[in-house]
């Protein structure tokens, strides 16, 4: 026999229990749920309030077009760029998800973060199931990294369609474009199968107080000749950790001038073996040195966190940060806290491309025009990529307009570079960019070589273990690799 | 002849009450089962966008992993359960003989238990992620200690192994500690008061009632926790996950079992992911039969002896 209060007790307990359940159920609801619901939501929305007043329209256009164009990209760059240059645009539900197009025609943004590999995984189960989706759920475009657009373009996989099949032929439409951008969206065939409208050639941006107070100066062709290469980098670096400060973030920060001009590919065509470029020896060794010498800020490891976002703000001692245009656009604008004009871009130690997006049509849309006119529009129409230029700060891919672009300082110069023309700086990198052959592997491999030899910089673990880790690690992401390669 | 039918009758409905049970479970649990496990024998993996496989290829994967360092990871995540695990039993037993004993006269004990409980609420991930970003090395906590003047550089606890383990172990405990101390109290509270109150009167003191009395009387209970926490440990994955962005940094000793699992997903590796969640299997199924006969008899002696004690 209990007595009362106890059973009363437990009543209770029993009550307190099932009541943090039942919160416990809606809360792990919340978590999974909005994403999909969201959409479904905001979709039938726009839809319903759409869908009456364009009902006309779409009858009278008597395309046999899909209604819905479901574009995969990992953040909301393409649809900026959409917005701004695509005329058919009307308007963007408030939260982003949905584009609405003249003709009723709606632009689904499906959005995936691009990190540890999420993005991908999401595009590939849509691709597989592209045969039985229903039409409104086909995928219509999707975007590729330089890091995997060989995935996508592959001749074998097909799942990019070649631009002749929609119509566009990249030797006469698409004429203006940097070769190597071409180049790099082509399968082994040469057969091109994606077009961007970016390219991506990095300079070196620098704080223009932290100049001042440094070398007195904060002139970008003064500058530029205090980092022109890498030994007299090193002295410049020297220089300014005697004033207390980092000239660069971190050791990731100098990889892609390393990594992106490596001479083989990671992975040969038909092998199974990774070869690790003496380049990325060299970044490994550099950057040993230099954090040891401490010219990196040793509490920011890696990119992409919140430590090297913090990096680029007022309150930090980072001299300089190595970035193509997007990522001054995309990344230093939006952490940089104070007024905007404390920085400058000048020639970087060593030329260099970093990135660049390139624009798939999905094998299977039922989207065939829309699609051709958005890639259209966006990659090769030279005064739409003249006013995502002037509007974004992206180096765009037509030579043309790119080489007035440089010429032009009234209308190219950027407020947050302090009334400097970057183009004049862009142009010439660009040029001169030999774009590193791709393999397959590019992304797995570029990721965790820093991430390993992160714990190496660290002093967590010794130079072999380093590479044993790497080797762990790849093979983990990579099953068919069977062997990793270190140069002598 | 009638009334026996009828009875008979009745039986069917159970059956047909629980048939939905068993149906979900056969086709949404049972039939992926058996597919993890035949999957487990083959070659099957994605490269790019092309599949590999299925081919049959035996073993060799169960023989891969032997060789491949996932006894590390099982060390590891023995570790960092460890670690979480220990703080959280003690302040648990002690939180709940507190709550139980009325002579404390503890006030708002409800609203205690409430509070406790709370951060059982909170997404793990969300959690992790709240953490990262204190812990960072320009984040607040550092912040806090450098202007309190404790420190003079900034520590960085996610660069070293104590570090990021430590911060597994905290948030594993602060998000279990008042589940258990909840289940505990519930043992405690199972114990007659007769018991107690013999013991007082028998000259009896509070550490001598708790580990004479309480803890021998609750073994069943402790035991079932400990054994439902390993098997929790085991499937740690979402707090080491995002707090180290699925590295398991540095050096890898803080990846655990399911963050290797889910490394192979990453390739669609679904022959060794097989493979390894058979692994996990077999050692959750011997805790389980462990469990099992823990409680089935030492419970029953329990009772028993309770039983005997009341009867009079």
């Amino acid at each position: 026999m209990k007595i009362k209060g106890g059973y009363e007790m437990k009543k209770r307990l029993v009550s307190v229990l099932l009541a943090a359940a039942v919160i416990a159920g809606t809360l792990a609801g919340c978590g999974s749920e909005p994403k999909q619901s969201s959409n479904a939501d905001t979709n039938a929305d726009a839809g319903n309030a759409e869908g009456a007043s364009n009902a006309e329209d779409v009858d009278t256009a008597g395309e046999e077009e899909g209604k819905i164009i479901n574009i995969y990209c990992w953040n909301n760059e393409f649809r900026e760029r959409v917005e701004l240059v695509y005329s058919e645009v009307k308007e963007t539900s408030a939260d982003g998800t949905v584009t609405t197009l003249n003709d009723g025609t709606e632009i689904h943004w499906i959005i995936n973060p691009n990190q540890d590999g999420v993005y991908q995984q999401k595009l590939d189960e849509a691709l597989l199931n592209q045969a039985n989706a229903a039409d409104d759920d086909k995928v219509d475009i999707f975007l590729s990294e330089t890091d995997y657009v060989n995935k996508y373009t592959d001749a074998e996989a097909d799942v990019a369609m070649p631009l002749t099949e929609l119509g566009i032929n990249p030797d006469t439409d698409l004429a203006d474009q940097y070769s190597f951008t071409k180049v790099t969206a082509s399968d082994m065939n040469g057969v091109q199968r994606g077009s961007t409208w970016q390219c991506c050639p990095g300079l070196l941006v620098y704080r223009r107080d932290i100049a001042k107070d440094v070398f007195g100066t904060d002139d970008p062709e003064e500058i530029g000749a205090k980092v022109k290469d890498w030994d007299t980098m090193k002295a410049t670096a020297e220089e300014l950790k005697a004033k207390g400060y980092y000239t660069f973030a971190s050791y990731a920060d100098t990889f892609r001038l390393y990594g992106n001009s490596i001479d083989a590919p990671w992975v040969a065509e038909g092998d199974t073996a990774i070869k690790v470029d003496q380049k990325i020896m060299n970044w490994v060794n550099d950057s040993k040195e230099w954090l040891d010498a401490g010219y990196f800020d040793p509490t920011v490891k890696g990119q992409w966190n919140a430590d090297w976002n913090q990096a680029m703000g007022s309150a930090s001692k980072v001299f300089a940060f190595l970035f193509p245009a997007w990522g001054i656009d995309f990344t230093l604008s939006p952490n940089w806290d104070g007024e905007s004009g404390a920085w400058a871009v000048t020639n970087p130690p060593q030329e260099y491309n970093w990135g660049g997006s390139y624009v798939h049509a999905c094998k299977g849309t039922d989207n065939p025009q829309h699609v051709k006119d958005i890639i259209l529009a966006v990659t090769a129409n030279k005064d739409n990529l003249l006013k995502i230029s002037k509007e974004k700060t992206d180096f765009t891919n037509t030579q043309s307009s790119m080489r007035e672009a440089a010429a032009d300082d009234a209308n190219f110069s950027s407020e947050f570079l302090g009334g400097q023309n970057p183009f004049k700086y862009f142009a010439p990198v660009a040029e001169n960019i030999v774009i590193a052959p791709l393999s397959a592997y590019d992304q797995g491999c570029v990721e965790l070589i820093q991430n390993t030899f992160g714990d190496y910089f660290q002093g967590n673990v010794d130079y072999d273990k380093a590479k044993a880790n790497f080797e762990t690690a790849i093979k983990e992401r990579y099953p068919e690799i069977s062997e990793v390669v270190w140069p002598d | 002849m009638r009334s026996k039918g009828k009875k008979v009758n009745y039986a069917k409905w159970g059956y047909i009450f629980i048939f939905p049970f068993f149906a979900s479970f056969f086709i949404f649990s049972f039939i992926p089962l058996m597919d993890t496990i035949r999957y487990s024998f083959y070659e099957y993996y994605r490269s790019g966008i092309k599949e590999i496989g299925p081919n049959f290829i035996g073993i060799e994967n169960y023989l891969n992993l032997l060789k491949s360092d996932m006894l590390k990871y099982a060390e590891n995540t023995l570790i960092l359960w460890i670690i979480g695990f220990i703080p959280q039993i003690v302040i648990a037993l002690v939180l709940a003989e507190w709550f139980v004993d009325a002579r404390l006269k503890i006030h708002g004990t409800q609203f205690f238990k409430v509070v406790i409980y709370l951060p059982n609420l909170i997404m793990a991930s969300a959690f992790a992620m709240l953490f990262f970003t204190l812990f960072s090395t320009s984040g607040p906590i550092n912040a806090i200690l450098m202007s309190l003047g404790w420190i003079k550089a900034p520590i960085d606890f996610m660069g070293s192994i104590l570090g990021t383990r430590a911060l597994v172990g905290l948030m594993n405990f602060l998000m279990w500690f008042g589940n258990t101390t909840i289940m505990l109290m519930a043992a405690i509270m199972g114990i007659s008061p007769d018991i107690f109150e013999a013991s007082e009167i028998d000259g009896c003191n509070s550490v001598q009632r708790f580990f004479k009395i309480t803890l021998p009387l609750i073994r069943p209970i402790l035991a079932y926790t400990l054994i439902n926490s390993i098997i929790g440990g085991l499937q740690m994955f979402d707090v080491p996950q995002i707090l180290t962005n699925g590295q398991g940094n540095p050096d890898r000793t803080s990846m655990t079992l399911i963050m290797f699992l889910n490394s192979h997903l990453k390739s669609k590796n679904y022959g060794m992911a097989g493979a390894l969640s058979v692994y996990l299997f077999i050692v959750s199924a011997v805790l389980c039969f462990v469990v099992y006969r823990m409680i089935n008899n030492e419970d029953l002696n329990g009772a028993k002896t309770v039983a005997k004690k009341n009867g009079r």
